[in-house]
């Protein structure tokens, strides 16, 4: 399976990474490498075979409904890249 | 030619837990800004959900509420997609597998028609953060403390057809949820949130495309948006034109809707199941429990009163329309001993619901309790005060002054009964005006009022009014 | 006093005869002796080391102490430590402090155990050679122009450098057993669940395993005793009863069915490796083993399968990096996306992004069932081999690796063979077993490493498996020349 600049565009944009015009055959080349590899399992007979999301046959815990979380912004946000009035900052958005 | 409505509704009912839906941080409303948001909520490196018990009873109430099928094994997916208020990148949802399946919700109309609309399903989510605008110039604030707050996306076939169906659908859901006890239904909080996927088609044509309104806080703008909604499609589709699949928003102020300018290219969420999550299983000893304590739904209440206290339907439903007025009713019934609960429900409709409404008060910091308005009633079926002085004693009450017997007591309000001061009091009015008894004998029986009225007068109100018209009669056909 | 076992470095802490601080300070002298050279570890902590030592000192003397109180440990880059930089050996948290404890870290920290730094890796732990670090590539100790494995490559190199007695790995698709291999330690990836992710910087959710690197399997079940237990934080950690790793050391293993698959010796496998294998399978046949035949038919499936999977998970993993409450973020951003985009293409190294976009791709509209769905369905077939062939024999056994360690930059540039080699690991992960890897010789002048997996729970058999076999060899007792 080969993939082209459309397709690599796309991914790009569903993964929020950057390809730079320069390197989209590069990129497209290498994903095309390992899409070829998932072609193996078309050979498989997967019928009536269950997806198994999950290794353990386990099932969802709870937890009880109590506040137990302290207010740690200030430690939470002293690493942040950009942040002013107790709030995380980004570009503006415009709604 | 005629036009058919489709309209389908997503409701997000925020639950009523203490904690998020993954996390141990509150959720109480209007914290300061990300003292709420612990590391999961904030989507750091390493951390991990554990689900919070509480969401499990909730949930299956609703589906027990909505007579629907319980999604006895759910699965967590994540819907993929980047935003800044929703600090993962994805957001941990409900796809294939929902915890409530099909069910369903009878509407009445205003007309009193009745109509069944479906619920699709309603599956459990976690809510964003929020962004906040102008703390710095050009930039964007964003504020976790809701990142992570429990939700119902509750999500209705596309049953009805005009804006009245769809807000009978909508209100009859938030009394519902309120009912459960499952959300605060508070709508300006946004706790609950109502998105309308509206199309039109000519009739006996498939779907037509729909547009999606959205953050409209108010069942009265609901309405309004819709209707002009419907009136924008049809406009479009007469006029040649198409309707467009979009996020629209309604503009209260100019009446329209228009379109949210993002960018439109089709959303691909990839949802996959939520590796950090497992199956959540419902028990049969888990529907059981929620059972047990599964309030009386507001359609059974309502029948109920009609059938057990004589009520009309009116008063029945406006008793019924908050859990909170049910249950405050049916106290004042049980303190005056059942002896009339149709005064019961005329003074918890009228008076104390007038005062409420005057002063923006709730029952639950209402002046006056239950306890208290049953006292006073308790006195008015006693005979020891009458109606009209009642609604003295209930102002003084609704000021602090006291109980009931307290304010008839300091205020001497207490009804005359004793018959022979009532017969002095007759007396005196009748041998005072002699031209107006005349008048009476002479066939005038209006004057009657006239008698009373004085009567009624020398007493300072406190004479029996019953009493008063017995002996009155009596004396004057003597 | 770097050639101790575990247990006697304890004996000689609690006696006295030695203190934590001067066993820390030995390892201290050491890394910085050695590690300019090895590119061992990101960060290292004297001063907090040394602090942890001096509190284990005291433990010590007054009666309050563990087994393995007061013994130093170097954790992966991956586990978070408060206040200390955890960068995932990414560019994107080069300036990550970590604001809170990874579970296991809490636990060995409540131990007494003096955190001597943290280790290299590939970043976000994708790879198999640890030359996909933003901080360089690790060198393996045995040849410095071979890598270490990966992505654990520098908890591997520091095991067998002596730099530190005891480190953590993590192992999403063998990157704690390949490393020891290629490095001559030993490793064990437990039973999935077995070990708290919680603060463990994820990869793919559903593989990423915790486990303990070590010089013997001995040094390694004590270490897991440590690690290992159930974490309410995380929905995926068993709650089993409290197991004690070291409780079958000293078992005899007569009439233990050992099962060899047939499909592990076919081509691909390097010669002297399977001359390597072969030896030590035999070498456990004189330990009272028997070998039967066993059969892992879906096991050529496991690596494309794998390779949809957890790319798929890492994708939505890694979409928190988005350069807006941590980690690096673009100069001067001109907008939301803008901000995204950059973050995220600068602050990630390339296998990452490439995993990233593979992963969405597997699960974007259109591709799911024919990617996603059908990697599940073999999932689950090749747990069903597993289960299979546990029916017949007690482990199974084979190669970690289908060679030696390889050169550094040798196949940086071909992904797919990078990926193929891990195709004696990878069915392990995809069925959350737990599975060994001790030293069992060299091939082309550098450590093999014996795989033993075997069903769910049976860490402490394979841990005495691992402890028999090196009864009667000393592999996992050799060490590069110029460390000893």
């Amino acid at each position: 399976m080969s993939l082209g600049k459309t397709e690599v565009e796309y991914i790009s944009r569903l993964a929020q990474i950057e390809v730079r015009e320069d390197d989209v055959d590069g990129v497209a080349a290498k994903l095309s490498n390992i899409l070829d590899l998932f072609t193996q399992m078309e050979a498989a007979d997967t019928q009536g075979i269950e997806p198994m999301a999950h290794p353990l046959d386990a099932v969802q815990r709870f937890r009880a409904d109590v506040v137990t979380e302290v207010d740690q912004h200030e430690k939470l946000q002293a690493i942040a890249p950009s942040a002013a009035q107790a709030h995380y900052l980004v570009p503006q958005v415009i709604e | 030619m005629s036009w058919e409505v489709v309209i389908g509704l997503e409701i997000h009912a925020q639950l009523t837990t203490k904690s998020k839906i993954f996390s141990g941080a509150s959720t109480e409303y209007g914290a300061a800004p990300n003292s709420q948001a612990c590391p999961i909520d904030a989507g750091m490196p390493g951390m991990l959900p554990v689900l919070n018990h509480a969401v499990l009873g909730k949930s299956i109430m609703l589906g027990l509420a909505l007579d629907a099928e319980l999604g006895m094994r759910s699965v967590f997916d994540r819907k993929n997609y980047f935003y800044p208020d929703s600090p993962k990148g994805y957001q941990t949802t409900q796809m294939d597998f929902p915890i409530v399946g099909q069910g369903k919700l009878e509407i009445e109309l205003e007309d009193g028609t009745k109509k069944v609309i479906g619920v699709t399903r309603a599956h459990l989510e976690e809510d964003a953060g929020k962004s906040v605008h102008g703390i710095v110039p050009g930039q964007t604030g964003i504020d976790l403390n809701r990142s992570g707050t429990a939700l119902l996306e509750i999500v209705s076939d596309p049953d009805m057809s005009s804006a009245k169906e769809a807000v009978a659908y909508a209100k009859k859901m938030h009394e519902l949820v309120q009912y459960l006890g499952i959300c605060d239904g508070n709508m300006q909080e946004g706790s609950f949130r109502v998105d309308s996927n509206v199309s039109v088609r000519r009739p006996g044509e498939p779907l037509g495309t729909r547009a999606e309104l959205k953050n409209i806080n108010s069942f009265k703008f609901i309405e309004k948006a819709i209707e002009i909604e419907i009136e924008r499609q049809i406009e479009v589709i007469e006029s040649g034109g198409k309707v467009v699949q979009e996020t629209r928003l309604y503009d209260s102020e100019k009446d329209i809707t228009r379109s949210m300018r993002t960018k439109e290219e089709a959303n691909d969420y990839r949802y996959f199941p939520c590796p950090d999550l497992l199956p959540v299983i419902i028990t049969e000893a888990d529907v059981e429990a929620v059972r047990v304590v599964m309030p009386e739904l507001p359609d059974a209440k309502r029948a109920r009163f009609v059938s057990d206290f004589n009520l009309s339907d009116y008063d029945a439903a406006v008793l019924t329309g908050s859990r909170a007025m049910a249950e405050f009713f049916e106290k004042v019934v049980a303190l005056t001993d059942a002896k009339d609960p149709k005064m019961c429900a005329n003074w918890a409709t009228s008076g104390f619901s007038a005062a409420l409404n005057r002063d923006g008060l709730s029952i639950e910091n209402a002046p006056v309790s239950a306890d208290m308005l049953a006292g006073m009633i308790s006195r008015i079926i006693d005979n020891s005060i009458s109606g009209k002085i009642a609604k003295q004693v209930f102002d003084a009450m609704w000021q602090g002054e006291g109980s009931a017997d307290e304010i008839i007591e300091s205020k001497g309000l207490k009804q005359i009964t004793d018959t022979g001061a009532i017969e002095a009091l007759v007396d005196d009015v009748l041998a005072n005006n002699p031209d107006q008894v005349e008048a009476y004998k002479g066939g005038q029986e209006k004057m009657m009022g006239y008698f009373v009225g004085q009567i009624m007068k020398a007493s300072g109100g406190q004479a029996n009014p019953g009493q008063v018209n017995k002996l009155l009669t009596a004396k004057l056909k003597a | 006093m770097h050639n101790l076992t575990i247990k006697q470095m304890s004996e000689k802490l609690h006696s006295g005869e030695i203190t934590s601080v001067q066993l820390t300070q030995h390892y201290l002298d050491r890394i910085s002796q050695y590690d300019a050279d090895l590119n061992a570890f990101v960060t290292v902590t004297p001063e907090l080391a040394i602090s942890m030592a001096e509190a284990a000192d005291q433990k010590l003397a007054a009666g309050d102490a563990e087994l393995l109180t007061g013994i130093p440990v170097a954790h992966k880059d991956i586990f978070c430590t408060d206040g200390v930089k955890t960068s995932c050996g990414s560019k994107m948290l080069d300036n990550f402090i970590a604001p809170y404890d990874a579970h296991v870290v809490t636990l060995m920290n409540k131990i007494g155990m003096p955190i001597l730094g943290k280790t290299n890796m590939d970043e976000f732990a994708m790879g198999s050679s640890s030359e996909s670090s933003y901080y360089g590539p690790t060198k393996n100790p045995w040849d410095h122009k071979a890598v270490p494995g990966g992505s654990s490559g520098g908890s591997a190199a520091v095991i067998a450098a002596g730099l530190a007695p005891l480190a953590t790995g993590t192992d999403t698709g063998g990157s704690v057993r390949q490393p020891a291999s290629f490095c001559g330690i030993t490793g064990i990836k437990p039973t999935y669940g077995a070990v708290s992710r919680f603060g463990i910087i994820a990869y793919a959710s559903s593989f990423d395993q915790a486990g303990p690197m070590t010089r013997s399997a001995e040094d390694s079940a004590w270490m897991l005793n440590a690690m290992a237990g159930f974490d309410e934080r995380d929905s995926t950690s068993l709650n089993r009863e409290k197991t004690d790793y070291t409780a079958e050391l000293g078992q005899s293993l007569k009439g233990l069915k050992v099962g060899v698959p047939a499909e592990y010796f076919g081509a691909g496998l390097d010669p002297e490796v399977e001359v390597v294998i072969k030896t030590a399978i035999s070498e456990v046949e004189k330990l009272g083993g028997e070998v039967v035949e066993v059969h892992l038919p879906n096991k050529d499936l496991a690596v494309p399968a794998y390779y949809v999977l957890a790319p798929a998970e890492a994708s939505a993993n890694l979409s928190r990096y988005d350069g807006v409450r941590f980690g690096y973020r673009c100069d001067q951003p001109t907008g939301l996306e803008d901000l995204y985009k950059r973050s995220r293409s600068e602050g990630f190294g390339e296998e990452v992004k490439r995993r990233i976009m593979v992963g969405a791709y597997a699960l974007s509209a259109g591709y799911y069932d024919a990617y996603y769905l059908k990697a599940q369905k073999l999932r689950r077939m090749v747990r069903d081999d597993f289960t299979k062939a546990f029916e017949s024999c007690d482990v199974i056994m084979g190669p970690v690796a289908p060679t030696s360690a390889f050169n550094i930059g040798e196949k940086s540039d071909d992904q797919v063979s990078m990926y193929l080699a891990d195709l004696y690991t990878i069915p392990v992960n995809l069925a959350g077993l737990p599975a060994l890897s001790v030293p069992a010789g060299f091939a082309n002048n550098r450590p093999v490493g014996l795989h033993i997996v075997g069903p769910y729970f049976s860490e402490a058999k394979l841990l005495n498996i691992g402890h028999q076999f090196q009864q009667v060899t000393d592999w996992h007792k050799h060490m590069p020349a110029q460390y000893q």
